[in-house]
C-alpha cells in the first residue's frame, strides 16, 4: 500500500468531500470503498471563526487521514495562507497544494505551484502538489521538496479519464520510487484500473463519486477497480501481440 | 390530548407547526426573540420554490414524495401559490447534464423551440431546450411568512417576544439556534441576490444546471428576481462573499445577458439547519419535541413535517416518518 511521507495508508483510494448529496452519503461512500484519505477544502468554508467546524468534525469522525487542500486558490500567497490555516485547523503538516491557473478549466498554474511548494516545504509542510503530467514541472516539484506527485488525468470534474497515457507512463518511468497519484479527471472505475495498470500508486476522486446517481456504490466500484488494476500490474501482464501483421507463411497453413 | 403548547421559534417551521396545532384545537403560544418574521431567520432568504421533482435529483425520496403536499397546503392557508411549473436549462456545452437530470428525475417533459417560446419567450432567445416540470409551483416566502403569522394571530395564537426557555409542553423549532440541544445539527451556508430588471420577463422559476455554479432564478413580479443559492459547509451567517455573489451574477448573466444591466437590490446570506442526511427530524427529547433540519426545503417540507409534529404532540400519530427519540 502507498506510503506518503512515512505514513502508510490502507487504501489506494483518496476521496474528496465536496458536492455529495449529504454528509450521510459521503460517510457511506467512505465506508463502502475503504478509502483511507479524505481531502477537505478550507478556503471557502472557513469564514470567520471556524464556521466550517461542524462539517470538519464530521470528516474527523470518518476515522481516516485528513488531507486539507488549497482548492479555490489562484495565487501563491493565497495558497500559502490557506495551507497555514489548514495546518492549524487539522493539526497536520500534510497539504494538497492547488494553485489554479485557469478559472474555467481549473488547470494548475505550474509556475505558481513550484513557488508555493518551495515556500511550504521550507516551512515544514509535506506537500502533495496537484500538477499536470509535465515531466519538467514534476522534476521541479521534486527539487522543491515534494515526495508525492499528483498529476491530473484530465481537467477537474470532466470525467474524461487519462488524457495523456504517454505522459503518465513517462512520469512513472522517471520517478519509479515516488508515490504517484492520479488527481482529477476520472469518471469511471475502468479509468482508475488503467491508472493502476500503468503502475500508479493511488487515485483521488471527488466528482466521479459525489455526482454519481449512487455515490456509495460508485465509490465501491472504484475501490474494486483499483484492486483489479493493481493485481494486473503486479502480475506482469502479457505483451499484446499484433496478429494483424502476418508472420512467415507456414507449410500447409495450419498455424497461420 | 395536549391542550396548550409553547412553540420556540416563529420561523417557517414554528409558524407551520402552530398552524397545524391550532387546526387541531390546541392553544398555541409562539415565543421568539424577534417581533416578526425577518432577516434574522433563514426562511427570510429562501427561494420559495415548491419543486419536489427537481429537488429529487439530489435529495432523498421523502423530499419528492412529501414535497408534493406543499402547494395545496400553502394555498389552503390563503397564500398565493403560483402554479406555472419550473424550467431547467443548461448552457450549450453542458447539454448532456440535462439528459442526466432527466434520467434521474420524474414529472418533466422536454420542451424545445416553439414550445419553449410559448412558455418563456425571453428564455427561448438564448436556449433551445429545457426540461419542464409542469406540476411545480412557487410562492413569495416573505409574504407567506408574514401572512401565516397574521393568520395565526387572527386565530388566537399568542406571540411572546422572548428567548427564555418555557415551561410545560414545548415544541422547539429554533432552527440552528437549537444546536445546544441537537448536537448533530449543522449549518449550511446559502447566499442569494435580488435583482430588478425591466428587460427580462420570466413567468416561473428557471434553474440553470451547471457543474460548478448551479443557479435558480425565481421571478417575484414587478421585474424583481431572486437569484439563489450557494450551498457551503459553513455556519457563517450574514456575510455573502464576493466570490459567491460573482458566481451567482455570472450564472444569471450566462442565462440571459440582460441581467448584466439589472439593479442589485439585495444581497443576503444565512445558514440552513441540517442533519447529516439532510432530512428533517421530529425528535422527542424528554418533554420537548424538536422539529428541525429542514435544510434547503423549508417551504417545501414544513407542511408535511408540521403535520407530523402536530400528530406527535396530540398523540394522534406518535411515530411518524421523521420521528426520532433522543434519550441522551
Amino acid at each position: 500500500m502507498p506510503i506518503y511521507y512515512d505514513t502508510e495508508i490502507k487504501s489506494r483510494l483518496m476521496l474528496g468531500t465536496a458536492q455529495y448529496p449529504s454528509p450521510a452519503i459521503l460517510a457511506e461512500a467512505f465506508k463502502r470503498s475503504g478509502a483511507d484519505i479524505a481531502t477537505v477544502s478550507v478556503r471557502r468554508e472557513a469564514g470567520d471563526e471556524r464556521a466550517g467546524q461542524a462539517f470538519w468534525d464530521m470528516i474527523g469522525d470518518l476515522g481516516v487521514h485528513v488531507l486539507p487542500n488549497t482548492a479555490g486558490c489562484h495565487s501563491v500567497r493565497e495558497a500559502v495562507t490557506t495551507a497555514q490555516m489548514a495546518r492549524e485547523l487539522f493539526d497536520t503538516s500534510w497539504i494538497k497544494l492547488e494553485v489554479i491557473g485557469h478559472a474555467d478549466t481549473l488547470q494548475p498554474d505550474p509556475f505558481g505551484l513550484v513557488e508555493a511548494a518551495r515556500i511550504l516545504t521550507d516551512d515544514g509542510f509535506q506537500v502533495f502538489p496537484y500538477c499536470t503530467e509535465d515531466l519538467v514541472l514534476c522534476e521541479r516539484l521534486v527539487e522543491a521538496g515534494c515526495r508525492v506527485l499528483m498529476p491530473w488525468g484530465a481537467p477537474i470534474g470532466t470525467g474524461l479519464g487519462l488524457n495523456n497515457i504517454y505522459g503518465l507512463r513517462s512520469l512513472r518511468a522517471h520517478f519509479p520510487d515516488l508515490p504517484l497519484v492520479i488527481d482529477a479527471g476520472l469518471g469511471l472505475p475502468s479509468q482508475a484500473a488503467h491508472a493502476m495498470e500503468l503502475g500508479y500508486d493511488a487515485v483521488l476522486l471527488n466528482t466521479a463519486v459525489a455526482k454519481a446517481g449512487d455515490p456509495a456504490a460508485m465509490a465501491e466500484g472504484f475501490a474494486r477497480a483499483l484492486e483489479a488494476g493493481r493485481l494486473g500490474f503486479k502480475a506482469d501482464p502479457m505483451e499484446p501481440r499484433d496478429m494483424a501483421a502476418p508472420s512467415t507463411p507456414v507449410l500447409g497453413r495450419a498455424f497461420t | 390530548m395536549t391542550e396548550a403548547v409553547t412553540i420556540r421559534g416563529a420561523g417557517i417551521v414554528g409558524l407551520c407547526v402552530a398552524t397545524e396545532l391550532i387546526s387541531r384545537g390546541v392553544a398555541v403560544t409562539l415565543r421568539d426573540p424577534a417581533p416578526s418574521p425577518g432577516a434574522h431567520g433563514c426562511s427570510w432568504w429562501a427561494g420559495g420554490m415548491l419543486a419536489p421533482f427537481c429537488e429529487g435529483f439530489t435529495a432523498e425520496e421523502p423530499v419528492m414524495r412529501l414535497g408534493q403536499e406543499a402547494a395545496d397546503w400553502w394555498q389552503a392557508q390563503g397564500v398565493e401559490v403560483i402554479r406555472r411549473g419550473s424550467l431547467m436549462v443548461t448552457l450549450e456545452r453542458d447539454r448532456r447534464e440535462l439528459d442526466q437530470f432527466a434520467r434521474r428525475t420524474t414529472g418533466h417533459r422536454l420542451v424545445t423551440g416553439a414550445d419553449l417560446t410559448v412558455l418563456e419567450p425571453h428564455l427561448a432567445d438564448r436556449h433551445d431546450r429545457a426540461l419542464y416540470f409542469a406540476d411545480e409551483a412557487h410562492i413569495d416566502p416573505r409574504a407567506a411568512l408574514l401572512h401565516l403569522r397574521k393568520r395565526l394571530e387572527d386565530a388566537g395564537a399568542r406571540f411572546e417576544q422572548s428567548d427564555a426557555a418555557p415551561t410545560g409542553p414545548v415544541i422547539d423549532c429554533r432552527g440552528l439556534a437549537a444546536q445546544d440541544s441537537l448536537p448533530d445539527l449543522r449549518g449550511v451556508k446559502g447566499e442569494m441576490v435580488v435583482l430588478r430588471s425591466a428587460d427580462v420577463t420570466l413567468s416561473r422559476p428557471i434553474r440553470l444546471l451547471h457543474p460548478r455554479f448551479p443557479l435558480y432564478i425565481v421571478p417575484r413580479g414587478d421585474g424583481v428576481f431572486m437569484l439563489g443559492a450557494t450551498q457551503i459547509e459553513s455556519e457563517e451567517k450574514g456575510r455573502a462573499s464576493a466570490r459567491s455573489v460573482m458566481e451567482l451574477l455570472s450564472a444569471a448573466y450566462a442565462l440571459h445577458p440582460a441581467f448584466g444591466e439589472a439593479e442589485v437590490m439585495e444581497i443576503g446570506a444565512d445558514a440552513r439547519p441540517a442533519f447529516p442526511d439532510n432530512l428533517p427530524r421530529v425528535t422527542r427529547k424528554g418533554e420537548t419535541i424538536h422539529v428541525n433540519g429542514l435544510f434547503r426545503h423549508g417551504f417545501l417540507l414544513s407542511p408535511a413535517v408540521a403535520r407530523m409534529a402536530a400528530g406527535v404532540a396530540t398523540r394522534e400519530n406518535e411515530a411518524p416518518e421523521f420521528y426520532h427519540e433522543d434519550h441522551g
